[in-house]
């Protein structure tokens, strides 16, 4: 049972307080999109072992959602952070780097 | 039996209080034992070797062990409620008046009919079942499997309720140290030392583990670690706890026994401790694992340690006459102590070719002989040990010589406890020379912070010298998996891996040879550690055969995964107090104690409980639903609605919030008005519906159906967190802060205005699906005109504290008018006659709004909406769904909820296709004749058309195609 800390209140929380959110920092496509995007976006989600981005909720908690970088082999938490970013931040990507050097970012920095 | 009482020795048992007797009953028969004793050691003590038989063959069998490993001693034990079947009688203690019942034979112990499995033995190899019982096809339904389910599992479930009292408790320690032996102690102390929190867990009643059995005085340094650790403030010492398994980031689960002994104190039988460390110290100690030769499993064959421990713990002598048979040297403390009891060691049979050292020696200057390169070539004895025959360890098993004795104390090394370090990945490597799998320091369990957070230590790490006995320096252990090393298959046939499951090496050979080379496959065709063994006694001699067979090294084998619990935990352990009225948190509404007073009778919706009807007099709940749903049509009912979801949502975005979460327009609807909007997920599909009011400029009021308030609210807050932040809307959940009353029927109105107060309630001020706010009989109330029922309706807010106020303000001034409370399933009823839906009846979580014909309340003209895109897809629009119809039942009955209808052909399982299914279906008393709606395929375009719905228990039910509103079509009594 993970412990995470929850980047709006503080508190360490057991994986009981949370509601898991599946993978984070999914970019929301409308009915502009065609179908093959509207598939990815809703169905094809990403399953590694290593470095995975997800949406935690602290249910019984503060209520409020974040992110959380977390080894899925290893369970090693890397960082959480809120979730109002469009991307982890530098200090995660850091901090997974210190832990895995081989990693690499899968998006383009803006 | 060929042995003598009295098996109790006249000296020894550190751990047995010779002045108090325990009377107890084994089998019918009337026993006694010591204070102190567990019930293998009672057993033993009066001479009861067999204790009971093996799952597959009823083979007789004697306690192998003397600890938690235990696969033979399995008792059921207790009476009634406290019946409990599969409890190891090496750890159990004996307690006043106990009743142990032995398993898996009948009509009794000695004279088990199911031994007539032994016999068959040659024809029931590995992988037996899965070969056999295949043709033909339907016999496995009808015959075999009846037949092998009533001989299959271990014990009896009992068929009472257990009446004790069993609880839950959190813990929190910057260092958990499991085992209580010395080395666990120790790293206790340096632990505590340091300033850390520790917290010590010990399975048994007593401190010290193998340390003061084994050494000589070994006591007195556990007494002076013990008398330290009590010392400090720091420290918690638990006896009696069982840690059972390790999960994520240091999640350790515990069982404490407390009252085991003596369920009546008053006090919980069992713990159940949960428990976040910072850091583990597994100091588990090690097993020892039994040896490979030819009728191993004959009662009277026991490991080398428990032999010792039943003659030094409990003053036991398991028999008279122990011949030891080893590969190491720690089996010599058995020959030396048993010797030092006044027993009979005629001989210490050593695979090694050349024993030497401290420990040999000090055995033959006892007068032991010692053979050197020998092993056993088979065990002489049915029911109990009556001999050894000797042979040469490296021959084929041809005879030496037989050595008379009732007891054989084994040893073939030791296998560190790694359970704990394994069950949350901790990896293992493999140590030739040790002859063991050991954890691996560089790659254990990471905590969060990634690094690891359990350390294996003693014995557990496979120091197996830990407990310091520097007197006497142990040899090199000798690798022994098969003895002899090249016995042929008559002998290896007889050699038993898993006592419990009755797999042999022979087995093991069979399973590689056909191709099951992993040792996980290898494990299920065999049952191999299977049960409660888990890999406590078989696995490293299974897996080391199965290394042999396949000629490839222990390491490329691998192990198995060592899986939680570690020892069986009862479900009343896991479920504690979380049972019968405190499985779950109950949601009462305000006028919940009313409704108890007027005979409801409730339903479960979540959490909380709805009256489904009041019963009067003798009525049942099908008269009571009629009776409300006429009252209701003909005067006036009342509604307790409290539990529906009431959602504020408020802030400059509130709008176009709500645009993109309801499938209609929100944005502009007028202040004072309703609308009926209905919520999509992200991949069109219905999840919720209800009527939103707005309440001001920047705010509306969304209810939602009971079982989904906190969902749609989370639901609004994941939208607004995590897609739309930059977005100024603020909800607030008042589900519970309001009381809600929905007045329904004919002379709604009239009732209401006998209350009176502020607010006009006439059709002009208050049409239907608008609201208003004022003073109603004195309560601050606001009134929506909204209707579920198809009557004239208005369904009124007021603070939750005063809901049975006005409930019982209405009941008083409605009494002339034969006001009737009506329950969840009048309101089921009077919703389907008028053809409304119901989110879960008509929906599934795979119906669009389409398919209900409400494209009504999809708006065309908004970009975007929660759904939008995906109810744009091909199969979404292409007009072949099955859409919502009413059901006209040709012959009177009610069609059964769900039942299908059928089309002409079969698919590709030969099954009867299908073409639609009822999604509601009642009896209606408004209209008295049954109703029904349901899913067709193209079922609007198909009016008047007769389905056919086989029903349950043969015969076919014909229902005609019609409009879903079977009352009120115009809607003129809603308008009302």
């Amino acid at each position: 049972m993970l412990i995470l800390t929850c980047p709006c209140c503080g508190v360490a929380a057991e994986e009981t307080e949370l509601q898991p959110g599946g993978e984070a920092h999914l970019k929301r496509v409308g009915p502009g999109g065609s179908d093959d995007e509207f598939e990815a976006y809703l169905f094809a989600r990403k399953n590694p072992k290593g470095v995975h981005f997800e949406r935690w909720r602290h249910a019984y908690g503060c209520g409020k959602w974040f992110l959380a970088a977390r080894c899925t082999a290893t369970l090693q938490v890397f960082g959480t952070y809120k979730a109002q970013t469009p991307h982890p931040p530098a200090e995660i990507v850091e901090k997974i780097r210190e832990a895995r050097p081989d990693w690499q970012p899968d998006w383009s920095a803006e | 039996m060929t042995h003598t009482p009295p098996f109790r020795l006249s000296s020894g048992g550190r751990l047995i209080d010779r002045a108090w007797q325990v009377p107890f009953r084994f089998d019918g028969r009337h026993l006694k034992g010591l204070t102190g004793d567990t019930i293998a050691s009672a057993l033993l003590a009066n001479g009861q070797m067999l204790m009971g038989r093996s799952f597959k063959y009823h083979r007789p069998r004697g306690p192998l062990a003397s600890g938690a490993e235990e696969p033979n001693a399995l008792l059921g034990l207790g009476q009634g409620g406290r019946f409990e079947p599969n409890q190891r009688a090496t750890t159990t203690a004996l307690t006043q008046g106990m009743v142990l019942r032995p398993q898996n034979c009948w009509p009794s112990l000695d004279a088990d009919i199911g031994a007539i499995n032994n016999w068959l033995a040659p024809l029931l190899p590995a992988g037996f079942y899965y070969k056999t019982f295949i043709q033909p096809r339907p016999f496995w339904k009808h015959l075999f499997e009846p037949v092998i389910r009533r001989s299959a599992g271990l014990g009896r479930a009992p068929t009472e309720a257990d009446p004790d009292r069993y609880e839950q408790a959190y813990g929190f320690a910057d260092v958990v140290v499991v085992g209580g032996g010395i080395a666990g102690l120790e790293a206790a102390r340096e632990a505590a030392e340091g300033g850390a929190t520790v917290l010590v867990l010990e399975q048994s009643p007593v401190w010290g583990g193998r340390t003061p059995t084994d050494h000589p005085g070994g006591q007195g340094a556990i007494d002076a670690l013990l008398a330290d650790l009590r010392a400090r403030k720091n420290v918690t010492l638990r006896r009696n706890t069982m840690a059972t398994g390790l999960y994520d980031h240091g999640y350790l689960i515990a069982r404490e026994a407390l009252a085991d002994h003596d369920p009546n104190q008053g006090i919980p039988r069992q713990r159940l401790w949960r428990i976040r460390a910072g850091h583990v110290i597994a100091a588990t100690g090690a097993l020892e694992r039994p040896l490979s030769f030819a009728c191993n499993d004959v009662p009277g064959v026991m490991l080398a340690s428990a032999v010792r421990d039943f003659i030094a713990d409990y003053g036991v002598a398991p028999g008279r006459r122990i011949v030891v048979v080893t590969n190491n040297d720690d089996a010599y403390r058995t020959a030396i102590i048993a010797k030092r009891a006044g027993l009979d060691v005629p001989a210490i049979i050593d695979a090694r070719h050349n024993p030497a050292g401290a420990l040999p020696d000090e055995a033959r200057a006892l007068g032991i002989t010692v053979l050197g390169g020998t092993g056993i070539a088979k065990v002489k004895g049915h029911r109990h040990v009556e001999a050894v025959v000797t042979c040469a360890y490296h021959g084929e098993g041809a005879p030496l010589q037989t050595i008379d004795c009732d007891v054989v104390a084994m040893s073939g090394g030791w296998s560190p406890v790694v359970h704990l370090y394994s069950h949350c990945g901790g990896k293992l490597t493999w140590d030739e020379a040790g002859a063991m799998f050991r954890p691996d320091p560089d790659r254990p369990p990471l905590g969060p912070d990634g690094k690891g957070n359990v350390t294996c230590l003693g014995a557990a790490s496979g120091n197996l010298t830990c407990a310091g006995d520097l007197e006497h320096p142990e040899a090199p252990i000798m690798p022994v998996w098969v003895m002899p090393a090249r016995a042929p298959y008559k002998l290896r046939a007889k050699m038993w891996l898993d006592f419990q499951n009755d797999v042999k090496v022979t087995d093991v050979e069979l399973a590689a040879r056909e191709g099951y080379a992993s040792v996980e496959h290898t494990k299920r065709y065999t049952t191999l550690g299977m049960a409660t063994d888990q890999g406590k006694v078989s696995n490293i001699n299974g897996l080391a055969v199965l290394s042999g067979t396949l000629d490839q090294p222990i390491a490329a084998t691998g192990t198995t995964t060592f899986r939680p619990p570690y020892t069986p935990l009862t479900l009343a352990t896991i479920a504690a107090e979380a049972k019968a009225e405190a499985f779950q948190p109950l949601r009462k509404s305000p006028m919940h104690s009313w409704h108890e007073a007027h005979g409801a009778s409730f339903e479960p919706i979540g959490q909380w409980r709805r009256p489904y009807a009041y019963l009067q007099g003798t009525e049942d709940r099908h008269a009571a639903v009629h009776r409300e749903i006429l009252a209701v049509r003909r005067g006036v009912g009342t509604l307790d609605a409290s539990t529906l979801g009431k959602i504020v949502v408020k802030g400059p975005d509130a709008g176009r919030f709500l645009d993109m979460l309801y499938t209609n327009m929100m944005s502009n609807l007028g202040i004072g008005k309703c609308r009926y909007g209905l919520m999509c997920n992200e991949n069109g599909f219905l999840m919720d519906d209800g009527v939103v009011a707005r309440l001001a400029e920047d705010t509306w009021l969304c209810h939602t159906t009971t079982g989904g308030a906190d969902r749609i609210h989370g639901h609004m807050e994941d939208w607004l967190q995590c897609e739309w932040w930059d977005w100024k809307v603020y909800t607030a959940n008042l589900t519970e802060q309001y009381a809600q009353v929905a007045v329904a029927g004919p002379q709604a109105r009239t009732l209401l205005e006998r209350l009176g107060g502020s607010i006009d309630l006439s059709p002009e001020a208050l049409p239907y699906m608008q609201w208003a706010e004022g003073d109603l009989a004195g309560i601050s109330a606001r009134i929506f005109r909204i209707s579920f029922s198809g009557e004239l309706s208005f369904e009124i807010a007021v603070p939750s504290n005063r809901g049975l106020e006005l409930w019982e303000r209405l009941h008083q001034a409605g009494q002339d008018l034969g006001i009737t409370p009506y329950g969840t399933e009048a309101m089921h009823v009077m919703r389907a006659e008028k053809g409304f839906i119901m989110i879960g009846d008509e929906t599934d979580g795979t119906i669009i709004p389409q398919d209900l014909g409400l494209e009504w309340a999809i708006s065309k003209k908004k970009a975007d909406y929660i759904g939008k895109r995906a109810q744009s897809r091909l199969h979404m629009k292409d007009g072949n769904r099955w859409k919502l119809v009413g059901l006209e039942s040709l012959d009177g009955r009610v069609i059964p909820d769900g039942a299908h209808a059928v089309a002409e052909g079969t698919n590709a399982n030969g099954q009867r296709k299908v073409q639609g299914r009822v999604t509601s279906s009642y009896h209606s008393p408004t209209l008295d004749r049954p109703i029904a709606m349901g899913l067709v395929h193209h079922g609007p375009a198909r009016m008047g058309q007769v389905l056919d719905f086989p029903i349950p228990g043969g015969g076919v039910m014909k229902a005609r195609i019609v409009d879903p509103v079977f009352y009120d079509r115009e809607g003129s009594r809603l308008h009302g």
